[in-house]
């Protein structure tokens, strides 16, 4: 009776089947094409219809893309090449890309705003990379504006080097005053300080000491800054400034202190009311009238407070809300263990709250980099202006699909890269229970 | 109108300032270069070529002064400007004259305190049809659609031409003059009308050019110049005559080719002696070296050498030379005599 199962049952199975391949149809290309693009008669025919559509703007645009124009001289030549065929004009590219990259700047000097690219580079990798990247690189990140100027700009090294020594100055007066009075008032004698020593003191003493052991770079007048060094130049700074100071007014826009309060919520809410071109136009137009004749307050400089002033009230706004987005909890929980304001803010505040306004954050400074465009209606040679001023020349009159389809991949490369960053940014600082 | 008057004020304020610093010619002197606004862009006139050099027919003028003054036609420093910014830039002083396709009119002249020291370019409001519309004047254009730059001065002489004719037309507004032409291209207006130097340049770029024509009327006067500012009139003789000697050479035949030739000894022709400084002492009178009119014309050639290179009608543009001519050919160019 050993084997009563055996009599009842014809067949068991004493071995495991082996693990089998899901059927090809739902996975891979083919699974997911079922799956996503012909799930039902009406995704099937929409999707037939899409590719249709995808297939023919194809046809259509590739041939124009596709054109052996490269070495064309001019949109007459161009045309010859092309012998009544559709095409592009490539020609325009070849013949200017230099300029559209760098303006006016003279070409044996082409090293130069490329080094500070790479060292911009350099400069900003211990600050997005935190995790790869050794923090003693700060050190080059702090040095770097002032490197910056000098490299663009030419003239002595003295210069840069005296304005960082006003900092440096402005330390050593608050370490100083801190040790008798208490933290505002250092803060405000270090500035004041600071101020006297750039207005009256920096530049005697910078050609001072020029003139003794000159260190200078040729200058370049900033006349010859153009295409996308100066919408570079000039956004970098505008990114670079907003942040901080954006950072502080937001703060003050949330102080208690009545007078630091107005002082900010009137500077947001005016610059927010204005629009760039405005502020572009006073610094432009205004100032050259009301500074007295013979100054030389530099175009760029001016255009750069500007558009920074401009950045920094919309990254205020922008931080504010991430400030208002934290639970009342962590400002009560920083103050229960004791943290003063400036460590509370360091240590538990502002982390949160910029961590949450990533988004937001990106999005001005994207914005911002493409609003450099704008400089273009006060004569700056921009890329867009100088699309124009190629286009009026004879040979280029015409033009237009190329210079702006050009111009357009290189500023996607630029806004592309900041965002895919904010991106990695927030997925590396995300800490939610998802 | 709130715009205007506010600019006005600013033009006010503007030469307040400028005439703190009146004396151009010393300035210009002093700083080595001469800083002349010209347009951003503006085919044939003004342009940045591949080597970022600037090149056209209002940057001629600028090197002509600046040879004629400091004796280099490439001590110039080319300020782009745009139609907004051009007239602070002039009045704060920014530059020390403005070679911009500057349209000579009382207001400017009399209100905003300019100086025009003369005309280099006599144009004027036109039409471009398409030659199949079977049209050969103005006058039969009655209910044709037409393109037209919006807040423009062409826009309003466009009405008014057509109120005086009695003739009705439907306009299509446009911003630019790029988006202009893809819209008279795509046929989306009979005719296109802006400064007839504006619309040979822009048939020049279409892809069959002989298809279209521009009408022979010419609705508008548009004589353009090299303006500086009121109240330092020393500088501006300075560009006046600089700019006559060149209208003067084509006249007596200086060339930039013969100009060392004929400045080398004292000619036949009194009058090119005294305009190449052989004879007499205009150039001090100026505050110029004697031979500063043949730097000026060395520097790109006379007037008409600089016509045929930049919009002549050897180049694409192909204009002729029309109002431009010298008045013994028909044309408005008649340079007071140097004596």
């Amino acid at each position: 009776m050993s084997n009563t199962h055996a009599d009842t049952v014809l067949y068991v199975r004493d071995t495991m089947l082996d693990q089998q391949e899901p059927p090809a149809s739902t996975v891979g290309p083919v699974g997911w094409a079922k799956d996503n693009l012909f799930s039902g008669w009406l995704n099937t025919a929409l999707t037939v219809l899409s590719s249709l559509f995808i297939a023919y703007l194809l046809y259509r645009l590739i041939p124009w893309f596709v054109s052996p124009t490269w070495d064309g001289t001019s949109l007459s030549n161009c045309r010859e090449i092309l012998d009544g065929h559709e095409g592009a004009c490539w020609g325009v590219i070849r013949d200017r890309w230099q300029q559209l990259l760098f303006g006016f700047y003279p070409p044996e000097l082409y090293w130069r705003p490329i080094l500070t690219l790479v060292l911009l580079l350099v400069a900003l990798a211990p600050v997005l990379y935190t995790d790869y990247v050794t923090p003693k690189l700060l050190y080059f990140s702090a040095a770097f504006p002032f490197l910056m100027p000098w490299l663009l700009w030419g003239g002595t090294v003295w210069m840069p080097l005296m304005a960082a020594a006003g900092f440096a100055i402005g330390f050593v007066v608050f370490t100083l005053v801190s040790r008798v009075l208490n933290a505002g008032i250092s803060i405000f004698a270090a500035a004041l300080v600071a101020v006297l020593w750039w207005v009256l003191l920096a530049a005697p003493v910078a050609h001072g000491i020029a003139s003794v052991l000159p260190l200078a770079l040729e200058p370049v007048a900033s006349r010859d800054f153009g295409g996308f060094m100066l919408s570079i130049t000039i956004g970098v700074t505008a990114i670079g400034c907003s942040l901080p100071i954006g950072i502080v007014l937001a703060l003050g826009r949330r102080s208690d202190l009545p007078l630091v309060k107005i002082l900010c919520v009137g500077f947001i809410e005016f610059i927010r009311g204005v629009p760039l071109i405005t502020l572009l136009f006073v610094a432009s137009v205004l100032l050259n009238i009301f500074l007295p004749p013979g100054t030389n307050f530099d175009i760029i400089l001016r255009v750069m407070i500007m558009v920074t002033l401009f950045a920094s009230a919309y990254m205020a706004e922008v931080i504010r809300g991430g400030l208002a987005a934290l639970p009342k909890g962590q400002y009560e929980a920083a103050d229960a263990l004791g943290l003063d304001y400036w460590k509370a803010q360091r240590l538990i505040i502002m982390p949160q709250a910029l961590k949450i306004s990533i988004p937001g954050i990106v999005s001005t400074f994207i914005g911002v980099f493409k609003d450099t465009t704008l400089v273009s209606i006060i004569g700056l040679i921009d890329p867009l202006g100088l699309a124009n001023g190629i286009r009026a020349d004879t040979a280029w009159n015409g033009i237009y699909w190329e210079l702006f389809i050009f111009i357009g991949a290189v500023f996607f490369i630029f806004c592309f890269s900041m965002s895919r960053y904010s991106m990695y940014l927030e997925r590396k600082l995300q800490t939610g229970h998802r | 109108m709130k715009k205007s008057v506010f600019l006005g004020a600013l033009t006010v304020a503007g030469l307040a300032a400028g005439v703190a610093g009146a004396a151009t010619l010393d300035d210009v002197k002093a700083r080595g270069t001469l800083n002349c606004g010209v347009s951003t862009g503006l085919t044939g006139f003004s342009y940045p070529d591949a080597n970022g050099e600037w090149q056209g027919f209002d940057v001629g003028v600028c090197r002509a002064v600046a040879a004629a003054v400091l004796g280099d036609a490439s001590a110039v420093e080319f300020v782009p400007t745009t139609g907004k910014t051009r007239f602070t830039a002039l009045a704060s002083g920014e530059i020390d004259m403005l070679a911009r396709n500057t349209t000579w009119t009382f207001s400017r002249d009399v209100d905003l305190k300019f100086t025009f020291v003369g005309v280099n370019y006599y144009d004027g409001q036109g039409f471009m049809i398409p030659k199949e519309l079977g049209v050969s004047s103005a006058k039969e254009l009655d209910g044709a659609t037409v393109c037209i730059q919006t807040g423009t001065t062409t826009e309003l002489n466009l009405a008014d031409y057509f109120r005086v004719n009695n003739i009705s037309y439907e306009p299509v507004p446009i911003e630019t003059n790029a988006e202009a032409q893809q819209q008279f291209l795509a046929g989306a207006c009979d005719v296109y009308t802006t400064d007839a130097s504006g619309l040979a340049a822009t048939r020049a770029t279409f892809e069959n050019p002989g298809d279209y024509a521009v009408l022979p009327e010419i609705i508008s006067k548009e004589p353009l110049g090299p303006l500086v500012r009121h109240g330092d009139d020393e500088w501006g003789d300075v560009v006046r005559w600089t700019l006559n000697a060149l209208i003067a050479a084509e006249e007596y035949g200086v060339t930039s080719a013969n100009v060392a030739d004929l400045a080398s000894a004292p000619t036949d022709n009194p009058e090119v002696n005294r305009l190449l400084g052989t004879e007499g002492e205009l150039g001090a009178m100026l505050g110029l070296e004697a031979d500063f009119a043949v730097d000026a014309i060395a520097a790109g050639g006379n007037y008409g050498e600089l016509f045929e290179k930049n919009i002549g009608e050897n180049t694409p543009i192909g204009l002729a030379r029309g109002l431009n001519a010298q008045y013994t050919d028909g044309g408005l160019l008649y340079s007071p005599p140097f004596r």
